[in-house]
């Protein structure tokens, strides 16, 4: 669809978009890209100048308005809450609109401050009561209140702090997984597209669509010079992400005990480094073999080891994350309890990356791993 | 005899029935220009290129002399209330529809565009989100025009017996009762306060969502 406004703007130009069910589509690009004006004519609050909309095969102009924004959840940027409503009420909104009582709009309001992580004590709090990342997950119990099959996002999290931003993807990311609902967002954050969405559509100034494509393959291939430009300098480093690390392959032989006997760091003394754990296997830092000395080890000269990372849980990007963090070039890999299962060299996982990128340009696939 | 609160016959009423009389002129006035506020206000909102225009008006209106107004109105009216408390309202509007307008663009842009795509028609919107947020701002024009109207009511006097506690002063002078001067001066004053403190204490019991000074998290 096209939206000329009668100043002769165009905001958005000849768009064209199928949205999967049940998956979130991420609209992102520059200020002025119409992606904002696309989000509104999917609930109508802007109207195409030519085009539609089809939602399930029918035009979303076959219902009356109201009809149509009430099965559509809406978040906004800094939540638009209603200040002189309760958080409970504020929730309750829309299903009281679909005619609930109020008992029972106030029960499913409930449940849902569960859901989003509010502490229901908050029920009885005004808006302003609440911090701006609570606010916000306010707003996105208040759009999943009715349970509409659709959600519609419009920067939701670009005015909190990034690591409460980090917290509410993470946070709409697991109520996805048990709710599958297909979720259309907007942003102006690149990271944060590649971060939720299922499809990402990027859009130019001007509005016309520059790529519709999975993240991994926005990163991978990028359309346009546009595109690339707007994916940054290191999207090599950020495709990585879509690596797993399962398959590295570990050394265990340069791990030793804080606790270890002689003969124990005499079978080291030809590596380079060696890890020290604590007696339960957590790391605790590299040393040169010959620096130390059995039952005597000084914590303090231990060098330390950069960010662990968790095989097959953690993708390829924090496994380099880790060795390049690393003095010695190694990363870490623990368990999910903390402890050293084994050590990996920058170039073992050079090896790796090259393996994964022969195994997508072959055609088998790119499995997440976020 | 000759008490503070003993008035002359002529006033027709008693202290306290002066004071009744007073409040009814007074906040009549208020409570007409507040219902004819409201829509003007509306569609000031809604078409902005209308309020400048309004504004002017109200602003004249406030600059007519009561006198002037009761010329007109007695010819309808006679020398009835109702010929004093026309202009009061008509004074009101010039602190109610800016009051008004205020507080309802104070709603933010967010709030509206979230009540819209829930699906809050205009009619909704307007009672369920922009008027309740307005409250605080309205109530503010509400205390200038309530105890600018009890003052005001006063010039009822001129047309005879319509000035209720005003009519006192006529009396003072009338009579050499300075006393009966200082009674009405104070006993306007008095009532303006307590309508002002009684327009405060509803606003708190109708806003218990605003932020209170020095309240912490």
């Amino acid at each position: 669809m096209t939206k000329r406004y009668p100043d002769g703007t165009v905001a958005v130009d000849r768009l064209s978009l199928e949205i999967p069910d049940r998956a979130i589509t991420v609209l992102v690009g520059p200020s002025g890209c119409g992606k904002t004006t696309t989000l509104r004519m999917i609930n109508r609050m802007v109207e195409p100048s030519e085009g539609s909309i089809l939602l399930d095969g029918m035009d979303i102009r076959q219902q009356p308005v109201n009809t149509l924004r009430r099965s559509m959840g809406y978040v906004i940027q800094n939540a638009g809450l209603f200040q002189h409503r309760t958080i409970l009420d504020n929730i309750a909104t829309v299903p009281r609109l679909l005619g609930w009582t109020r008992q029972k709009a106030r029960q499913r309001a409930a449940e849902l401050m569960e859901r989003v992580g509010l502490d229901t004590s908050l029920a009885k709090r005004y808006p302003y009561q609440l911090s701006g990342g609570q606010q916000q997950r306010v707003g996105v119990a208040r759009a999943l209140a009715a349970d509409p099959p659709v959600l519609l996002m419009d920067e939701p999290f670009s005015a909190v702090d990034p690591v409460v931003r980090k917290g509410l993807q993470d946070e709409l990311l697991r109520i996805q997984d048990e709710l599958g609902k297909t979720i259309v967002f907007v942003t102006h954050d690149i990271d944060e597209a590649i971060k939720l969405g299922t499809m990402v559509a990027v859009l130019r100034t001007g509005g016309r669509l520059a790529q519709f494509a999975p993240p991994a393959e926005l990163l991978s291939a990028p359309a346009d010079a546009f595109v690339e430009d707007f994916l940054g300098a290191d999207r090599g480093i950020r495709r990585l992400s879509f690596f797993p690390s399962e398959g590295l392959e570990l050394q265990t032989s340069p791990l030793i005990a804080i606790d270890a006997d002689a003969a124990q760091l005499a079978g080291r003394a030809d590596a380079p480094y060696v890890l020290v754990t604590d007696p339960d296997g957590r790391p605790l830092g590299w040393s040169e073999p010959d620096r130390l000395t059995a039952g005597a080890v000084d914590r303090e000269q231990l060098i330390d080891h950069g960010r662990p990372f968790v095989p097959g849980t953690d993708s390829l990007r924090t496994a380099l994350d880790g060795a390049v963090l690393s003095p010695t070039g190694w990363a870490v890999a623990v368990d999910g309890d903390g402890r050293a299962v084994g050590v990996v060299s920058q170039q073992v996982i050079g090896e790796a990356i090259r393996a994964a990128h022969r195994r997508v340009t072959h055609g088998a696939g790119v499995e997440a791993a976020r | 005899m000759n008490g503070f609160f003993d008035l002359p016959s002529d006033l027709q009423h008693s202290y306290l029935g002066l004071v009744g009389l007073h409040l009814r002129e007074a906040l009549i006035p208020v409570l007409a220009g507040l219902i004819v506020s409201l829509p003007v206000a509306q569609l000031c909102v809604r078409f902005r290129w209308i309020y400048p225009p309004v504004l002017g008006i109200t602003t004249v209106l406030y600059a007519v002399p009561s006198l002037a107004f009761f010329v007109v109105l007695i010819d309808y009216f006679g020398q009835s209330e109702t010929t004093v408390m026309i202009p009061l309202a008509l004074y009101s509007l010039v602190v109610l529809v800016p009051a008004i307008v205020d507080g309802v663009r104070s709603v933010p842009q967010e709030t509206l565009a979230a009540a819209e795509a829930m699906g809050l028609g205009a009619v909704r919107r307007y009672f369920q989100v922009q008027l309740p947020i307005a409250v605080p701002a309205i109530i503010a024009g509400l205390r200038v025009a309530t105890v600018s109207s009890i003052s005001l009511v006063s010039v009822g006097m001129l047309i005879g017996n319509q000035g209720a506690l005003g009519n006192m002063l006529y009396d003072a002078q009338t009579y050499h009762r300075p006393a009966l001067a200082v009674n009405s001066v104070l006993t306007i004053a008095v009532l303006g306060i307590l309508a002002d403190a009684v327009l405060v204490l509803v606003r708190v019991l109708l806003t218990p969502w605003m932020p209170r000074k020095g309240a912490t998290r």
